[in-house]
This record gives C-alpha cells, structure tokens and sequence, in this order.
C-alpha cells in the first residue's frame, strides 16, 4: 500500500569510533553521488579515538536540499552503547537495520517502524579469519545489504571500492564479497526495495564532493602561500594535513627534489603565529589555522599584525564552547572575538565561505587581501563545512591570474622614488612597505606598534598616534569595496521582510526559503560573505522593515556585529539562533521565522 | 621625540670589505640609562658585524619587549629590524627564517623575555636549531618594569627593588640550551668587548642555533651590593674558559699559541675560531664535557664565560626540512601555482 519515497531520505549509521566505519559509510555517500543524486553526509563525533559512538547520518535529496534534517528514515544501529536512544530518532514509517547474530532485546522493540535483521557478525566470522577484518568487513556487509534494499546500484559502489583499494589490490576481493554478503542477505531475506530507494539521476552535473578544510589547504598553495605554522586543534587539523598533502605533490622543486614551502608545526598557536607574522614580514606568503581556543591565544599577536601592519591568513574552523566535549561540534561562535581580536582599536577582514568552492578561492583570495592591504584577514569556515564532505561546483582557477603582492617597492623604487613606510603616498590608507634585504642602504625601517611616525621613526606623541589609527581607518574604508560582495537570491527586493545568512548557515537557509516559497511566502535573502560590509549589506538591511539574522550561536554575534558597525536599530534585526552543536536544520529556521 | 643622530662621515674614517664604515653600523642614540650594560653589548654587535664586513640590509635584528628588546633601535640603522611582544622573538624570528635562509638573523632578548615569558619559544627554537645569532642579555631583572626578580635571578641574590634574597633557584639558560641540544653555546659579559666580539662573529658564522647568554648588569634596579648580577660581583667571579680570537675564512691565522692550549674550531663557513683554552681538560666540540665543565662551575659559583660548546656538525632547520636553496620570499605564480591543469585532476578525483 506504501508508496515509495524516491531520493528523499536521511540515513542515519550509528557505529563506535575507532571501529572503520568511516570509510564503509564514505563509500556508501559517495555511490549515492555517483547515482547523480545531491548528498549530504555529516559526521557527528565525539572527542575521543576509540570507543566511543559516532554518527554518520547521510541525507539524500533529490531537490538539492543539504541542510540536516531532523528524523531518520533508515537507521543502521551498530552500536549498541546507544541503541535505545537512536531507535527513538527513527521517523514512524522507518526501519531499524541491526545486526540480527544475536536476538534483538525486546527494549529495542518498538511500535510504527521496521526492523530489518542482517546478522552481520555471524557472517564475518564465518568468512574471514582476523578480528580485526571481521569488524572492518562487518561494515561492509550492511553496506552490501543497503544497497539491496534501496535498490541502489552494486557496480557503482564496486567501483568506488576498486579506486579505494587500487593500491592494495589484494583488499578489493575480500571487499566485493563482504558486500555481496550483505546484499544477497537482505535480497533472499526481505521485499527488496524498502519504502525508501535511490534512483538514479542526474542533478550532480559537475559538481565535486570535498571537504572545507581540504579545499583551504589547496587554496593556499594555489594562493601561493610558502609557510605554515600551526598547532594540532579539532576541527582545523585536517587544513594543515591537505596543506601539507597537497605540497608534497605539488611544490617539490623538480630539479633538486626540494620543498618549495616550510611547514612548521609549532609548540602552541602562539607561536604559530609569531612565525606567520615574521614570516609575512619578511615577504612571504604565510598562513595559520586554528580555532577559537587557538585564535583566543593569537589575540595580543593579532593585535601587532593589525597595528605594524603586517599580512597574515588565519583560518579560524569554528567550533562550539571551550575544554572538551562540544568542540568536535559545530557553530559559528567566534565571529565577535574573530572581528575584534587583540587589545586596542582594532577590527579584522573575515571571509565566510560556505561552499568548498568558495574555502578554496577565498583563501587564495585571503593573501591578496592581506598583502594588500597588510593586515591580518580571517577565514572564518566551521566545523560542518571544514569536516564534512559537501557537494560543491567544482575548484576553479585562471591561469592568467597573478598574485597581487600589494605595495611592495623594489630596489629600482627605493632609488627613484620616497620611501616613508607610513606615509598614505594614495591616499587609500595603505602605504608602501620594504622587504628586509632588499636595497643596501635604503629601505630599511624599525617595525614596531603604534608608537611610530610615518617615517617608523619612534613616537609616543599623541596626535602621531591619532594620524595613524586615522590613517588605519581609511584603509578599512577602501577594504569594503574589495572584499566579496554578499550574494542575492533575488533579481529585486520584493519583500518587506528579508534574511541574512553566512557560511554553513545557507545551507538550511536555502532550504526553508524555497519550502516557505512552496507556500506562497516569500523573503528576500542576502549571504553576506565578508566583513567589513560592503555597502550592498547596508543596502539591503535598510531597504527592509525587519531582516532575521539567521547564524549559529547564542549570542547573535553577527546581529551584534551587523548593529555596531552599520548602526542598524536593534529591533529592526530579528536573531535566528541554533546552538546545540548540531548544523541548523530548515525546521528550526521554518518555526522562528513564521512565529 | 626621535633620536636620530646627525649623520656626519669623516672621510678618512676606516672602510670594510663591502665599503661601509663603523658609523653605517651604528643606530639611533639610546635612550637606556646611562651605563646599562645593554648599551655595551649593542656596541660589540656594531664592532662584530663592522668586523665581518655584513651587507646591512642582509641582517634582519628582531627582538621581544623589554630595555634589552628596545637595543635593536640603537644598532644597525640601515638593517630591518622588528621589535615584536614580549616573549615572542623566538617565534617571529623562526617565521622570518622561513621566508629567507639568505639573511643573517640576530634576535636580541632580555631574561624576562626568555626565561620567564618566553620561555616555551626559547626552547622550541633551540631544538629546531633555527639559525640565528640568539643575544639574552641579563640582567637578572626585569628593567622595563622597574626591577622585578626575573628568573634567572640567582639564589639568595638580592635586587634594589625586591630588597629581599631571592628565595628560588635561578634559571641557568646556558646549562638549558645545553640540555635541549643547542649547537652553539656561550656565555659572555657586556663588560668583556674583546671575548664578545668574537663570540658574535663565530655566532654569525654559526649554521643554526648560536646561542649568548650575556650578563648585562642593570645599573638601576640590580648593580648594588648583594646583586649576583653586578658588575662587581661578575668581575670578581668571571671564569673564562678561553681567550677568543674570529678569523674570517680569508684571512690567515697569525695568532701563535703555546700547544695543547689552544684549539681551532673551524667553522662552517670556513672561518675559524681560536680559542686560547684556560682549562687543558675541557674540549668545546665534546657536548659531555663541556656540560659537566658547566655544571662544576655552576656548583662553586663561577660564572663560567666563553664558548662552552658548540657542535660542528650543526644542521639548520632549513636542511632538516630540506627546504629549497632558493628564498621562499622570492618564489612567484611559477613555483607556486600548479595551475588550472592540475585543479581539473584534482576535480575529477572528487567526482
Ligand atoms: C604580555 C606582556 N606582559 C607584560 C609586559 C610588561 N613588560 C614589559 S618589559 C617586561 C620585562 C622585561 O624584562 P627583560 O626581558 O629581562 O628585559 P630588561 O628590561 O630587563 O632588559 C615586562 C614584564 C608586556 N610588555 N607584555
Ligand atoms: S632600567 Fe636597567 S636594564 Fe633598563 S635601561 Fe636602565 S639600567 Fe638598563
Ligand atoms: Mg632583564
């Protein structure tokens, strides 16, 4: 009498960490992917290496929504540490996947959902010898078994395990037969498919699946950076590992087989960005990433980068409170003490990516914005985008492109024109500066903080001082019409309401717009994409009676942020505010903004 | 107000081998006490680099927060310099070594800002062997902020502003180098030119991590009576290990010596450092016995001076990472970008 939910679903993998089954359950997304079928899979896991649960829920939507969704369909309950509690999350209508080599306790049963026996054990044991291959291979099996009942297709995922393995070849057989094991289980067993199956379709096109974090840490080397400095943080890490992969295959000098960049791991994020600022200030292209405890350290440093004006890229990968627990969950807790970090008057470039697109370009991006206008800039990702493998239009580069160093005179300048390290020769508030070794006798100055004059000479005068926070200003000024301009969802404001969104946030965002649209009410929407806010920003909050702010933390940062610096009537900006560690869901959104 | 000197060049003051008088080495006018001994040891840096004949703009002097990090100002006019925060020299000297393995990197550094502070960078630097010329010049105090212990104030030594004997055990920040491995070890007194100057040169000349804890008496806060780090008490107790003397690698070794007491350490660069040995037994390039040497003197209250050690198998940070020759400031699109090209195999291996 069902009928068949096509495409649409949320499949929830319940496992312990430490036990392989990222990888099985990577499998299983990507074949989904390769079906031509929009996907979303997230990783919800705790702070820990072995033991613990995880949760890999994995959604599926053939209208290209890939904001979590609450509710699983089909839930793959492994781990029985939680198995009460995740029963509990499937939707009525959905089905229990469990391993069915013991009997199923009867707390387990429960009324309005489908409970579908793989005895997965059992039949590992059966087939391979090492404990260590059966668990591997257990996760294998309800993949297998998957694949069967959404009526997905084998040779996908068949190919998919050959390109994993293609340097292990040995591994792709035993591979092939664990799925097999599961799929001809659930077909001999069960009406294949279930309620739920995933046809083939074609809205990929040429879309890419990548991780934020990777695609920062190829951003970098495209964006030409030559040092990194760092220290080992959840959820940033993985940013300094593709830096790091990426560099060994693509910056080995091909004559002398030597490292075309220095990667440093440091003793703490102090340091880390000692070393990007001295770096930077010796003329080469160097970035950090962290998170919020590390930019939290970084502060008095950022604060000498913003005052000696000096470049530096920090990749903040958001993630939630303090000590352990919530920080292998996600929000965007950081943008208050990622804008104003560090003591004194200072104020900070952040760029929000929300595409592994747009990570991979903002941070080529970011170098020329801090070179430019020799200041440190902020990537400011979070713990979603950066960990997650999200669907994104594919990595783009021109080759005709060339980095923009800023204002940097060369030997030749020094010899024919003046050179005041501070002086606003433009009058755009960025001023000259020279690279230690360049000319023999001219060029050189005292790098220091605020104490200076505009020829670096040292100064605690106060109107010298004014001059130059007044001359910082102006180069924030000018910052606003070159950082990336907010992106629109409609051709013409026809609300009178509209919404603001940034990074991850889009996501849920889009969703609930187009849901809502479905139901004849319609916002008009802006992504903002960089602070400080260009003038579209102002435009399009003044141009609407109420604006929801939709971002994920408690405070409403970013309503804060949008208040002091545009000087927006606070009660004209509406917080939509999520903050449990899980990415926002378009419900959440949906609830707030029809209340 | 700014200190700058007027330039004045004599025109029969001595030239170097790269054309440049002692003035073009000098900086802006102290403003320190008069009779800091931070304002001597900028001295023998001015001497050692005028000596070794170093391309001004091919130094880059970096330095914390304190009276000692302020000296950089009073050195070298014509190089780069970057008085950074307090404890950090170590961190953004490493990062500029990073960006050019060409230039000749002093950072300069009080006993706050490394022994206390700065501490954990001091001792990352030191096991990355990052190279650099590293000048503590101490003083057993903290002079900026009016006279403080700091923590290599000695045991039972008491300072102007504490007026008490120091309770704790003082930080021995040679002895530490030793212990994390440091290549390059020395210990000096801003009142010995001639044993300084040379401890520079050699530094300088020094593939990776050359170390130089100088005691620098505070004439304000810490030269009286009670003071381990007078210039008294140091006079009294100065132990040299050795007469120094740096010979560049062209020039010839006119310097004679009675034999057995003297040794030449060839350097990297193929300059070399004779040192006239005041103890037969003590060997610089054996890490073992010049850390027991170190320890002894320690244990009698010596202040021992000199070259305590130094490893002439030094390999930089740069080699240990097998970094190209070619500075990384000076690499462009060409060496970095990997181009359009290679983003599409990066793409369909996404797909
Ligand atoms: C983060 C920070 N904390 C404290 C200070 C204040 N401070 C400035 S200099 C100094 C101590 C300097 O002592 P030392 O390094 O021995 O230099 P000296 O003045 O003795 O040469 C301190 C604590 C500072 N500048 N920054
Ligand atoms: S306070 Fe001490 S360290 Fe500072 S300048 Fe005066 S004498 Fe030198
Ligand atoms: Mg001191």
């Amino acid at each position: 009498m069902n009928t068949k939910t096509i495409n649409d679903m949320v499949i929830r993998f319940a496992n312990v960490n430490g036990s392989g089954s990222a990888s099985a359950n990577d499998m299983f997304a990507k074949s989904v992917f390769r079906m031509g079928i929009p996907v979303s899979p997230k990783n919800i896991f705790p702070s820990n290496i072995q033991g613990l649960p995880t949760w890999f829920d994995v959604r599926i939507s053939e209208k290209g929504y890939l904001g979590r969704r609450e509710g699983i369909d089909v839930l793959v309950a492994v781990n029985p540490a939680t198995m009460k509690k995740d029963i509990e999350s499937v939707l009525p209508g959905g089905y229990l996947i469990y391993d069915s080599s013991k009997v199923l306790h009867e707390d387990y049963i429960r009324e309005g959902i489908h409970y579908i026996g793989i005895p997965m054990m059992a039949m590992v044991m059966e087939h391979y010898s090492v404990p260590r291959l059966q668990q591997l291979f257990k996760n294998m099996v309800y993949v297998g078994a998957l694949i069967a009942l959404l009526d997905m297709e084998m040779e996908v995922t068949r190919n998919i395990v050959k390109e994993t393995f293609a340097k292990k070849e040995k591994l792709v057989p035993p591979n092939f037969q664990a799925l097999d094991l599961g799929y001809n289980y659930a077909k001999e067993n069960y009406d294949c498919p279930i309620n739920f199956c995933v046809k083939r379709a074609d809205k990929i096109g040429n879309k890419i699946m990548m991780e934020g974090n990777a695609a920062i840490g190829l951003g970098a080397v495209y964006g030409g950076a030559t040092v990194m400095a760092w220290y080992p943080i959840t959820p940033s890490t993985s940013v300094a590992k593709a830096f790091e992969t990426y560099c060994k295959k693509l910056r080995i000098d091909p004559q002398t087989g030597k490292k075309n960049y220095a990667f440093v791991q440091s003793e703490d994020e102090l340091a880390a960005i000692g070393m990007v600022i001295g770096a930077a200030w010796n003329g080469a292209r160097a970035f950090t990433a962290t998170s919020g405890p590390g930019v939290s350290l970084m502060s008095e440093f950022i604060g000498l980068a913003y005052f000696a004006e000096i470049p530096a890229v920090i990749v903040n990968v958001q993630r939630g409170g303090p000590s352990t627990g919530m920080p292998t969950r996600t929000q965007q807790p950081d943008i208050l003490s990622s804008a104003y970090a560090s003591h004194g008057d200072t104020k900070h470039m952040l760029l929000f990516p929300s595409t592994p697109a747009e990570c991979f370009e903002f941070t080529a991006q970011a170098f020329d914005l801090a070179d430019y206008f020799q200041t440190p800039v902020f990537i400011m990702s979070d713990l979603d985008l950066g960990m997650n493998e999200h669907l994104s239009p594919p990595l783009k580069w021109d080759d005709s492109r060339k980095y923009n160093l800023g204002k940097v005179m060369s030997a030749e300048d020094l010899e024919t024109k003046e050179f005041g390290r501070y002086l606003d020769v433009d009058g755009d508030g960025v001023c000259y500066r020279t690279i230690p070794g360049t000319h023999p006798t001219k060029g050189s100055f005292f790098t220091r903080g605020t104490s200076r004059d505009e020829y670096a000479q040292y100064s605690e005068n106060g109107q010298v001082y004014v001059n130059v926070v007044n001359r910082i200003s102006k180069k924030w000024q000018t910052a606003k019409s070159h950082v990336p301009a907010p992106e629109f969802y409609q051709k013409e404001n026809e609300s009178k309401q509209g919404i603001v969104f940034f990074g991850t946030t889009t996501y849920a965002a889009l969703e609930a717009m187009d849901i809502l649209e479905g139901h004849g009410r319609k916002w008009d929407a802006m992504r903002v994409r960089a602070f400080p806010f260009n003038q579209e920003v102002a435009d399009f909050i003044a141009s609407h009676e109420k604006v929801f702010v939709i971002e994920q933390n408690k405070d409403a940062q970013f309503r804060s942020l949008l208040i002091n610096e545009l000087e927006v009537n606070p009660k004209k900006l509406e917080p939509v505010l999520v903050y449990d560690g899980k990415p926002i869901t378009a419900t959440a959104i949906i609830d707030k903004l029809m209340n | 107000m700014t200190y700058i000197k007027p330039i004045f060049r004599h025109p029969l003051l001595p030239k170097n081998k790269v054309g440049f008088t002692k003035k073009d080495y000098e900086g802006a006018i102290s403003t320190l006490c008069a009779g800091c001994g931070h304002d001597s040891i900028s001295a023998a840096i001015i001497q050692a680099c005028f000596e070794m004949s170093v391309e001004p703009h091919k130094l880059a002097k970096i330095s914390g927060i304190g009276c000692s990090s302020k000296t950089p100002t009073y050195f070298l006019g014509n190089s780069h310099g970057f008085n950074s925060v307090h404890g950090r020299m170590p961190s953004v000297t490493t990062g500029a070594n990073m960006a050019n393995r060409d230039l000749i990197y002093l950072g300069v550094s009080g006993d706050g800002d490394t022994a206390s502070i700065g501490m954990g960078q001091f001792v990352h630097a030191v096991r990355r062997n990052v190279n650099m010329v590293y000048i503590v010049m101490n003083n057993g105090c903290y002079g900026l902020t009016k006279g403080q212990d700091s923590a290599t104030a000695d045991f039972g030594s008491i300072s102007k502003a504490s007026k008490t004997p120091s309770p704790f055990q003082g930080i021995d920040l040679v002895g530490l180098a030793m212990e994390m491995g440091a290549t390059f070890v020395a210990r000096s007194f801003s009142g010995d030119k001639s044993q300084l100057v040379p401890l520079i040169k050699a530094g300088m000349s020094h593939p990776g991590f050359a170390f130089i804890d100088c005691i620098s008496p505070c004439v304000t806060f810490n030269n009286n009576k009670g003071s381990t780090k007078s210039y008294s008490y140091v006079r009294a107790h100065n132990e040299a290990t050795s007469l120094l003397d740096f010979v560049p690698e062209e020039k010839e070794i006119t310097m004679e010596y009675e034999e057995g007491a003297s040794k030449e350490v060839v350097l990297h660069d193929g300059s070399v450092l004779l040192l006239k040995k005041l103890a037969p037994e003590w060997d610089p390039s054996d890490r073992l016995s010049a850390f027991s040497k170190v320890q002894e003197a320690k244990a009698s209250g010596e202040i021992l001076t000199g070259l305590l050690y130094i490893d002439l198998e030094s390999k930089e940070l740069h080699d240990l990472f097998g970094t190209t020759d070619t500075p990384l400031n000076t690499l462009r699109e060409k060496e970095l970008c990997p181009g359009s090209e290679a983003l599409e195999v990066i793409n369909a291996g996404r797909r």
